[in-house]
């Protein structure tokens, strides 16, 4: 199950086991209420549970970027498999996704 | 055991469903059982998912123009709750170790197709879409080819080989 946690003024947020279009307003919406209402400066996107992502997990971190590029806050994404990092690549997600192992 | 992979060099399907987005996993999951008896590698398999999964949202979203349960930031309402009751046709060819996969939709069609396929271009900013899903389905099958006509629909072909089976049938 998809989990928002607030640590410190980090979201963290726990994707589901297939991150697509279907799942992806669910997390945006979360995600983004948790920005807004909380003193959340950065945001970490954990992939531990995913199994499964099409381009609407990149679509998900690029907008929550946007949100808080402009505040200074950084997006860090960690357990990300060998699937998903090439997805990045091509995305060009890497300059702006800091991917932790 | 190997007599199913020798017995069927060629097998077909094609499913239609309602162009919803609950049935993007729908779709990728029929497909990935379709290709299970090739032994596909699990990159492979996850090859495949990705962009049949690609290619039915776009024509759920942009062919039809569903998007409940997307993402609201300024969508108007009526349109969420209007649902467009076209179908999308699903169809699977395999010869051999090539899987050959076609997905239609009978929705608004691309203006500019070439534009549409440029990396990070997207029609749909506020649905938080990446622009990445014809990048995706050319990166991961082995060769893509899109026809579009405004007002009529768009088709997707797509074909990909998996490579397992000459090892498979070397190995025994």
């Amino acid at each position: 199950m998809e989990d928002f946690q607030i640590i410190d003024n980090c979201l963290m947020v726990r994707l589901p086991e297939e991150v697509d279009h279907y799942r992806a307003a669910y997390i945006c919406e979360n995600a983004d209420r948790f920005i807004l209402q909380e003193n959340v400066a950065h945001v970490v996107f954990d992939f531990e549970d995913t199994r499964f992502m099409d381009s609407s997990g990149i679509g998900i971190i690029m907008g929550r970027y946007r949100k808080i590029a402009c505040f200074g806050g950084r997006v860090y994404a960690i357990h990300v498999d060998s699937q998903i990092q090439r997805m990045f690549a091509m995305a060009g997600l890497n300059k702006i996704v800091e991917v932790l192992a | 055991m190997n007599s199913q992979n020798n017995g069927i060099r060629r097998n077909e399907m094609e499913i239609v469903f309602d162009a919803i987005a609950r049935n993007e996993s729908f779709a990728r999951v029929a497909v990935a059982a379709f290709v299970t008896h090739l032994n596909p590698t699990l990159e492979e398999l996850a090859d495949v998912k990705t962009a049949v999964s690609e290619a039915v949202t776009n024509a759920i979203i942009h062919g039809y123009e569903n998007y409940e349960g997307c993402g609201v930031h300024g969508e108007k309402p009526a349109a969420r709750t209007a649902e467009h009751p076209g179908k999308v046709r699903l169809q699977c060819v395999l010869e051999g170790d090539v899987i050959h996969i076609e997905v239609e939709d009978k929705g608004k069609g691309i203006e500019d197709l070439e534009k549409a396929m440029e990396p990070l271009f997207t029609t749909r900013p506020e649905l938080d879409r990446s622009g990445m899903g014809f990048s995706f389905m050319e990166a991961f099958m082995d060769d893509l080819d899109v026809k579009s006509e405004p007002g009529k629909g768009t088709l997707v072909r797509m074909m990909k080989k998996l490579g397992t089976t000459a090892w498979i049938e070397c190995e025994e």
